[in-house]
């Protein structure tokens, strides 16, 4: 019995949200009374795989070689299911991000276990689990009891909290799979990492948006000096995606990104329904924009009414001296 | 060459989406469906590779019989023919749907299955990568940049992942679930629209739809946001902002 926490690791490094993972483990496995096990894959993880334990880690699974150093969604649902035999898991917890959501369909296949996707919170309820998911991009939710174990599922970014001071027991034990390498069909050939280690929209704490009012793709240095003044990332609403000014892995909405910022700046969007949906949970959202019927006022905790070209290079000014940079 | 492109009819993205009576799914009432618009760009990806290598395009569908309209609109842009299955359930789960998805690929022998990255109403993201588990396919998320070569029986996929993009090779038959940016849906013509109505359109019943291992307890809204706030207009509510945003957010 257990409960185990998949730690991504991705590029030379452990994604944030992979803290938050084994700290949900650990609060999940202590309800079952039972142990929270990591399961670390990848190449050279091995030294770094005991920080784990602090986040609550009682098992440490670690699966370190060469053939490893890529993700490979086969084989690394191979190595989690032999981890879920190994231990007798009754709950796999892994990220929902594109790694996350491409290796727990496969496991759960495996399994033949439920697979419930993108939750951001949980209960145990007893004899069963009960958790939380938005749908529609967010515009309702859904409670999904699971039924059947073992279960998989998959945690929102920056839903749970990564607790450093959950002290589990952080036994490491290595993780070994038998895989058939002549029936991996799947190589990667090339890992870019975008231009100074952007961090992803959804990891971000601070975004900075534009939509249609930013009127062309150069306009957009003004956000990125607001964004990098404040340790955020710039995002943008469909419409601005759609004119291809900006790439479409800074969407944020319903065919987007959903985030969850603590603070969302929203310049020159005036609010669409699925853009709203994208970034409805963010914790505070500041609006600035022309029209002061735009909708995207409704959700603004502080909006501006106002020229964004004016607004937001006085606000980056203000706050440069404000932090002293 | 044969291509699989699997669809689903969901609502609109402009849709207001309300509870309905049961407390557990939606009020469908008044709200217009569309191809799931990763799905239809699939589709599109779809009809770019028989353009270039000649070929069938055959769209697959799990859904209610009203999904006929989602797959003619598919069948208008291009596609050659479809399989529907209907449901004969309204309560559905990933591993079902690939279940019952599965035989029907598998009949079909396609060269290559796309997919959409995700239905944009449950947001699950499962369907793809499940069926590559049962069908023993290789499978590439989130592609945002796909060449396929039939002859090799290769294709290389870029895909976005946080913070990068990874180069993937694979071996086909494989599944590629389509992610914005790799193509831009076409709109159906005139003629297509109207060629569309003679293309077959094979319903089906599944060949068994799994008991489901989860279950929708209920359906809510999100917690309400305070009401929208406007604290001035133009470059004077500047200082009045950096003030919220230190003395009560808390954030600088």
């Amino acid at each position: 019995m257990a409960v185990i926490g998949y730690v991504e690791w991705r590029g030379g490094e452990f994604r944030k949200s992979a803290y938050e993972v084994v700290s949900q483990a650990k609060r999940l496995a202590k309800e079952l009374g039972t142990d929270a096990v990591a399961v670390v894959i990848g190449k050279g993880v091995r030294e770094k795989a005991g920080e784990f334990a602090a986040y609550g880690a009682d098992g440490i699974l670690v699966a370190d070689s060469e053939q490893f150093e890529h993700f490979i969604p086969d084989v690394y649902a191979r190595l989690l299911e032999q981890a879920v035999n190994q231990t007798g898991a009754r709950f796999v917890l892994l990220a929902h991000t594109t790694l996350g959501r491409d290796v727990a369909p496969r496991l759960a296949a495996r399994l033949a276990a439920p697979d419930v996707s993108d939750i951001i919170s949980m209960n145990w309820q007893g004899d069963h689990l009960e958790v939380l998911r938005p749908v529609y991009a967010g515009k309702v939710r859904v409670t999904v009891a699971i039924g059947k174990e073992p279960a998989v599922v998959t945690l929102r970014p920056k839903m749970f909290e990564a607790d450093d001071t959950l002290g589990g027991a952080g036994n490491v034990e290595d993780l070994k799979a038998e895989i058939d390498w002549d029936k991996v069909l799947y190589k990667v050939t090339e890992l870019k990492k975008s231009a100074a280690g952007k961090m992803d929209l959804t990891e971000a704490d601070i975004i900075v948006s534009g939509g249609r009012g930013m009127k062309g793709p150069e306009n957009f240095k003004i956000l990125e000096e607001l964004a990098e003044l404040l340790g955020g990332v710039v995002g943008a609403s469909r419409a601005a995606v759609d004119a291809g000014w900006r790439p479409h892995s800074d969407q944020v909405g319903q065919t987007g990104k959903t985030v969850s910022p603590t603070l969302y700046i929203a310049c020159g969007i005036s609010g669409a329904i699925q853009h709203l949906a994208g970034m409805s949970s963010s914790k505070y959202i500041v609006a600035i924009n022309k029209d002061p019927e735009a909708p995207i006022f409704q959700v603004a905790n502080y909006g501006i009414v106002g020229d964004l070209f004016e607004v937001v290079p006085a606000l980056t000014e203000v706050l440069r001296k404000e932090l002293g940079k | 060459m044969k291509i699989g492109v699997l669809v689903k009819r969901v609502p609109d993205t402009e849709a207001r989406i309300t509870v309905g009576a049961d407390g557990k799914s939606i009020d469908e009432s008044g709200i217009e469906f569309i191809i799931s618009p990763y799905d239809e760009i699939a589709v599109e990806v779809a009809l770019q590779l028989k353009e270039k290598h000649g070929g069938e395009v055959v769209v697959v569908c799990y859904g209610p019989k009203e999904a006929a309209t989602v797959v003619r609109k598919a069948l208008a842009m291009g596609a050659d023919r479809a399989v529907l299955i209907t449901e004969s359930t309204k309560e559905h789960e990933p591993a079902q749907t690939a279940k019952v998805l599965s035989s029907v690929l598998k009949e079909e022998g396609f060269d290559l299955i796309l997919a959409g990255r995700q239905a944009i109403d449950d947001d699950s993201a499962q369907v793809g990568p499940m069926l590559a588990e049962i069908l023993g396919l290789p499978c590439v998320t989130d592609a945002s940049k796909l060449e396929f070569d039939p002859a090799a029986k290769k294709a290389v996929v870029h895909k976005e992942i946080e913070g990068g993009e990874e180069t993937v090779e694979v071996s086909t038959p494989a599944i590629i679930t389509c992610q914005k940016g790799i193509a831009e849906p076409r709109l159906p013509s005139l003629k297509g629209i109207m060629m569309a109505k003679r293309k077959p359109l094979k319903e089906a019943q599944p060949a068994e739809e799994p008991e489901l291992m989860t279950k929708v307890v209920k359906m809510d809204y999100p917690p309400k946001r305070p009401p929208g706030r406007i604290i001035g207009e133009g470059t004077e509510a500047v200082g009045e902002l950096v003030r919220l945003l230190k003395e009560e957010a808390k954030i600088l």
